[in-house]
């Protein structure tokens, strides 16, 4: 996932922005030269003109706040879940034994399956949608976390009995930073998957303010400027999430640049 | 010679191996003075690292007697300290926050913790680098901050595994000369695991030949003072040529080619 980010290099960057031109260039000839139908792709500028009118008179930045307040809240609680229980499963050999297997299990399981029974438990509001999203996140942070704190490669563990090294000094000075790598990537996946939930939920689940509702707004009444609009603001808080993560990660994790 | 600060008495260690025990090290009588340098050479596969695996407490699974100041082992200690032949510094630590690593348990205040780190880098040529990721230093800068962190402690026995090992061969001669240096000014007793012979002839004091599989000792030889100080001595070279024969290594027969 890492490995796909926005280019760094200012020519790479160039053509990736003549690239994208291009496609728009291609949207407005096709609107143009009544290429397609308009009733099933607007043209950029009647986008626009829908962001207009949602900032002045619209509810857009108010579902763009339920929805990141919903993402939000269940990453936090699933990621929270997945780094303490991932912890435990890859410090404490027993508890792996008898845990661990019962948590690959469950990551086997496609994330959309839990939604009925989520629904069922928690209803179809935010309790169960933020429950939903916490499933989501708590998948690939839990299994992280413990592949990263299980992987302390055999020398590391060895040095520490050398040095004499306490419990506590063994998971500061070593275990931690050794999986910190792991975590990261079980992290920016929590991120990534929690976010995908998030549009799941709100289009799955009760309908409520929210972005998920908007598309839902926009097929159902024949929006498709909204439509657009929405899937626009999807996918700049995603690209918004990874920058972020691979940020996070290249300050925290300094020892790794040469 | 006084008490003797390591002594093993028919130490032998198995392995097993799908289920069968296979003997690694074989009825090994050794016994160390303060202060000594002992170099240990041998084929791959005689054992030579296991030997300070057991020194250093690692490993408590063996037969016959391993002591300390006539006190056996019972576990890694603040008085013995190890150098791999990989650096095994932590790669999310400065080098000074490496070698402080090794002063955990030492007891001491905050200050001469830092003191000490200190010196000890200098010790070894890298007060400069302090501040140094692990990523950043060459191999043989890291591989004296593993020294550094193995001294740092003052320990009475530097265990050294092939510790110059992984290094370029400027490098690594530079290195020995460091090395022999630094044991005799921290009045370590050393027992130096290579299979360079040249390195156990220039290092040791005394140097233990191992045959392979068991591991045992074929032979424990004393280093003249000439050559521990010349690599181009006679008395080097000809002590060279005999560790090496009894390494199974065929040399020229010199004395006829020097008449």
């Amino acid at each position: 996932m890492a490995d796909i980010s926005l280019p760094r290099r200012l020519p790479e960057r160039r053509a990736a922005l003549i690239s994208f031109g291009l496609i728009v260039l291609i949207w407005i000839a096709a609107r143009q030269f009544d290429l397609v139908d308009r009733r099933f792709l607007p043209s950029p500028l009647e986008i626009l003109e829908r962001l207009r009118y949602e900032l002045t008179q619209g509810t857009i930045l108010g579902d763009i706040g339920a929805t990141l307040w919903r993402n939000l809240i269940g990453f936090g609680i699933g990621a929270g879940a997945g780094l303490a229980l991932g912890a435990a499963l890859g410090l404490l050999r027993g508890f792996a034994a008898v845990i661990g297997p019962t948590v690959v299990a469950q990551r086997q399981t496609a994330l959309f399956a839990w939604v009925p029974l989520l629904a069922m438990w928690f209803g179809g509001n935010d309790t169960g949608k933020i429950a939903f999203i916490a499933v989501a996140a708590f998948q690939p942070v839990v299994i992280n976390t413990w592949q990263g704190f299980a992987q302390v490669p055999q020398t590391c563990r060895e040095l520490s009995e050398a040095l004499l090294f306490r419990r506590r000094d063994y998971i500061r000075l070593v275990a931690l930073p050794a999986a910190l790598p792991a975590i990261f990537t079980g992290l920016h996946g929590g991120l990534i998957y929690a976010w995908l939930a998030t549009v799941g939920s709100e289009l799955f689940l009760n309908i409520a303010p929210g972005l998920g509702g908007r598309l839902s707004e926009g097929s159902q009444l024949f929006h498709i400027d909204l439509l657009f609009l929405t899937i626009l603001i999807f996918a700049l808080i995603g690209l918004a999430y990874n920058s972020l993560a691979e940020r996070t990660e290249t300050l925290l994790v300094k020892w790794k640049r040469p | 010679m006084t008490i003797p600060a390591l002594r093993l008495n028919r130490l032998s260690k198995s392995f097993t191996v799908d289920g069968a025990p296979v003997e690694v090290l074989s009825d090994i009588d050794l016994t160390v003075a303060p202060g000594e340098f002992i170099t240990i050479v041998g084929a791959s596969g005689c054992g030579k690292s296991t030997l300070l695996r057991l020194i250093l407490g690692l490993d408590r699974d063996f037969e016959g007697t391993l002591e300390i100041d006539g006190q056996p082992v019972k576990g890694p200690g603040l008085d013995r300290s190890i150098v791999f032949q990989e650096h095994r510094l932590l790669p999310w630590l400065t080098a000074e926050r490496n070698v402080a690593a090794a002063l955990l348990r030492s007891g001491l205040s905050r200050a001469d913790k830092d003191r000490t780190v200190r010196e000890h880098l200098d010790l070894v040529g890298l007060g400069d680098f302090a501040q140094a990721y692990p990523a950043q230093l060459s191999g043989g800068m890291s591989q004296r901050v593993a020294i550094a962190r193995a001294l740092v402690n003052r320990p009475r026995f530097l265990l050294l595994d092939e510790p110059l090992g992984a290094l370029d061969a400027l490098t690594r001669l530079r290195l020995q000369d460091e090395l022999k240096r630094i044991v005799a000014h921290e009045k370590a007793t050393a027992i130096l695991v290579t299979h360079d012979v040249d390195e156990a002839v220039y290092l040791g004091h005394r140097i233990v030949v191992l045959h392979p599989r068991p591991g045992r000792i074929a032979e424990v030889v004393e280093v003249p003072a000439a050559a521990r100080a010349d690599r181009s001595s006679p008395e080097f070279v000809t002590l060279r040529d005999h560790v090496l024969a009894q390494l199974g290594v065929q040399t020229p027969a010199r004395g006829k080619v020097a008449a």
